[in-house]
């Protein structure tokens, strides 16, 4: 047995709490999570079944659990867990799980089948056995502070493109201000829209706010991978970053598993409760909304739809306030069938979109979607993630389908009083 | 000489080892233990609990189709199975005699009959679905057949002692209805008490985060 084996063993036996305990002790193996999921319902393959993901972990509570395990395995009548089992099921428990919770919310006897799989994943990334893509980015997150190899320097020439742009002067490192804002690489890198939304209605509304120089990042290759220490080492310089600057909120911007990393991990991860509260930017726009402090006028006649990011509307409990906001701006916004606490994931979530060797796999699993959008009609899809983004437009992409996604944020800044566009 | 066995020291034993035993097992996991969530929640996950626990006796609306055939086959044979074993006449009667001194109006012969027959094929609908469909292929255990294969002889040597025109039939029921009990603390029977929990923590730790689970 190897020594990394058994820090993954030692780990995975971390993780066994009352709350996996039931959860193991309760499955009836009635097979229903395989409806709620993306990858088995798009392949048709028994093995993308969720709960089969976490046999590694089902084993180890087996033979340290139950009687007929600890008996079995002491006879050697059954097969205890080996370092071949976590190299057998690295894919699946990575590859094809987005940690997006959907089998969570039909499990009859009510397991939280993606909290199992986030707890799973401690032990496999202990014992070596990660995606090369998402070991990379977690390297590169705790090393140069984003998974993306994003530096301040790149932040601040996004910044001086947002302030040309805008206008506006972006407020940096001011102590004192009431929030502080957190943005994802792929915002700085791709979306800088983002930025400058945010600047624009800020400013409208009169927000005091504030970017730290020193903590930026907003995503957590670290819950990603399921590794708590790398989340915690993240979650801590967040904090730091506003305990010195002194804010009373961190805004969570259009990032998923980032809201989840923060808003609910955060103080957990860092064993102590947070010294601000965290607010994700929809929540915060429609606060502005309701104080009558974001003004927006105009209304676009495009038929539209939303996607739900997992980790904010399901997980994340940000369901109404992205439709009480698109309500106000565009009329012709209509729902997909499966939608809110029910939608289903774009397949990019939970680190798959950080692991090449999912593509194929991912791009199949958006077949999903693609059916959604389909029996919709429409052009114009909203969201309010950087990374749900990315992966909607290379499935639309892949798949050669007419439909144009955007932003949130963005789309209400379009119509900012005294600054709409249409 | 068999009856007095399966229902004098086998019974006792069997019963002995049931409430141990899920005593066990409610309590390994209460000792695996819970840290505090330290985050700060939207609405209280006590509340949510209980809610979960009520909650999932239905599918979400939009899972209603694929969770048809489970529903529909599960709530008959679980339905069916709690009426056969509060509400059929000899279970009232050994219930008020051997174990809590006190019994209720059993049902009706009909009902029974109707009962049966939702237990049976709901459970054979159930383990049919178990041996033929590709992810319950996949995903069951020994453990799955061994506790359908009991329930559905205890069901069966039930019937068949309905009469109670033999001894040795009510013998034959008695004494899987024991082995059904010793078998079930270290089985996936175990559900029948341990859902409380796992809805339960679910629903405590999504309502925190505001959302209905």
């Amino acid at each position: 047995m190897s020594e990394r084996f058994e820090q993954g063993v030692a780990a995975l036996r971390r993780q066994m709490d009352a709350r996996i305990v039931s959860y193991f002790s309760s499955c009836v193996h009635c097979g229903l999570c395989a409806e709620a999921c993306l990858f088995y319902t798009e392949t048709g393959d028994p093995k993308y079944t969720p709960i089969h993901k976490l046999e590694p972990m089902r084993k180890l509570w087996r033979q340290e659990y139950t009687f007929w395990g600890r008996l079995g395995v002491k006879l050697g009548l059954a097969d205890p867990l080996t370092e071949q089992d976590l190299a057998d099921w690295e894919s699946l428990v990575y590859d094809s799980c987005t940690l997006c919770g959907r089998c969570s919310m039909v499990c009859p006897v009510g397991n939280d089948i993606a909290y199992m799989i986030r707890k799973e994943r401690e032990g496999m990334v202990a014992a070596g056995y990660a995606p090369d893509g998402m070991k990379e980015a977690t390297r590169r997150a705790l090393e140069i502070g984003s998974p993306m190899g994003v530096t301040l320097k790149t932040l601040q020439a996004t910044l001086k493109g947002v302030e040309r742009n805008t206008g506006l002067t972006i407020p940096v490192d001011v102590q004192g201000a009431e929030y502080m804002t957190l943005f994802s690489s792929m915002e700085v890198v791709n979306f800088p829209e983002y930025i400058e939304s945010i600047a624009r209605i800020f400013a409208a509304a009169g927000v005091s706010w504030t970017i730290s120089s020193e903590a930026f990042e907003a995503t957590n290759s670290g819950i990603q991978i399921g590794d708590s220490k790398a989340a915690g080492e993240l979650v801590g310089r967040v904090v730091s970053a506003a305990e010195k600057l002194g804010v009373q909120y961190v805004i969570s911007p259009e990032c998923g598993h980032a809201f989840t990393a923060i808003r609910w991990e955060g103080a957990n991860l860092i064993g102590r409760p947070l010294p601000f509260k965290v607010i994700h930017i929809l929540e915060l726009l429609e606060q502005l909304k309701e104080a009558g402090r974001l003004k927006l006028e105009g209304q676009t006649d495009i038929r539209l739809t939303f996607h739900d990011p997992c980790q904010i509307v399901r997980r994340g409990g940000v369901v109404e306030q992205p439709r009480q906001l698109l309500r106000e701006v565009a009329p012709g916004f209509v729902e997909m069938r499966d939608h809110g606490v029910m939608n289903w994931c774009c397949g990019g979530g939970g680190g798959v979109s950080a692991n090449e060797r999912a593509d194929p796999l991912r791009l199949q699993a958006f077949q999903r979607k693609k059916k959604q959008l389909d029996e919709l009609g429409v052009e114009t899809m909203v969201t309010a993630c950087a990374n749900c983004r990315i992966i909607l437009e290379e499935g639309i992409e892949h798949y050669g389908m007419d439909v144009q996604v955007t932003g949130l944020t963005e789309l209400l800044a379009e119509h900012l009083a005294g600054s709409a566009k249409s | 000489m068999f009856l007095d066995f399966v229902e004098g020291p086998l019974w006792y034993v069997a019963a002995a080892v049931f409430l141990v035993g899920v005593a066990w097992r409610l309590a390994a996991i209460a000792r695996a233990g819970l840290k505090d969530d330290l985050s700060v929640p939207r609405t209280p996950g006590t509340t949510g609990a209980v809610a979960t626990v009520f909650r999932r006796f239905l599918p979400h609306r939009e899972f209603m189709r694929p969770a048809a055939f489970q529903m529909v086959a599960g709530y008959a044979f679980h339905i069916g199975l709690f009426v056969l074993v509060l509400f059929a006449a000899p279970h009232v009667e050994f219930i008020e005699q051997r174990i809590l001194g006190f019994g209720w109006t059993p049902a009706p012969h009909w009902v029974f009959l109707l009962a049966a027959n939702f237990a049976f094929a709901g459970l054979l609908l159930l383990w049919l679905r178990r041996m033929l469909d590709p992810v319950l292929r996949r995903i069951s255990t020994p453990d799955d057949h061994i506790g359908t294969g009991l329930t559905f002889v205890v069901m069966f040597t039930g019937c068949m002692a309905l009469f109670e025109s033999h001894d040795f039939l009510r013998a034959l029921h008695m004494l899987f209805v024991d082995l059904l009990l010793i078998y079930f603390p270290f089985s996936r029977l175990m559900h029948a008490f341990t859902f409380i929990f796992s809805r339960g923590f679910t629903g405590a730790t999504m309502a925190r985060k505001g959302v209905s689970a």
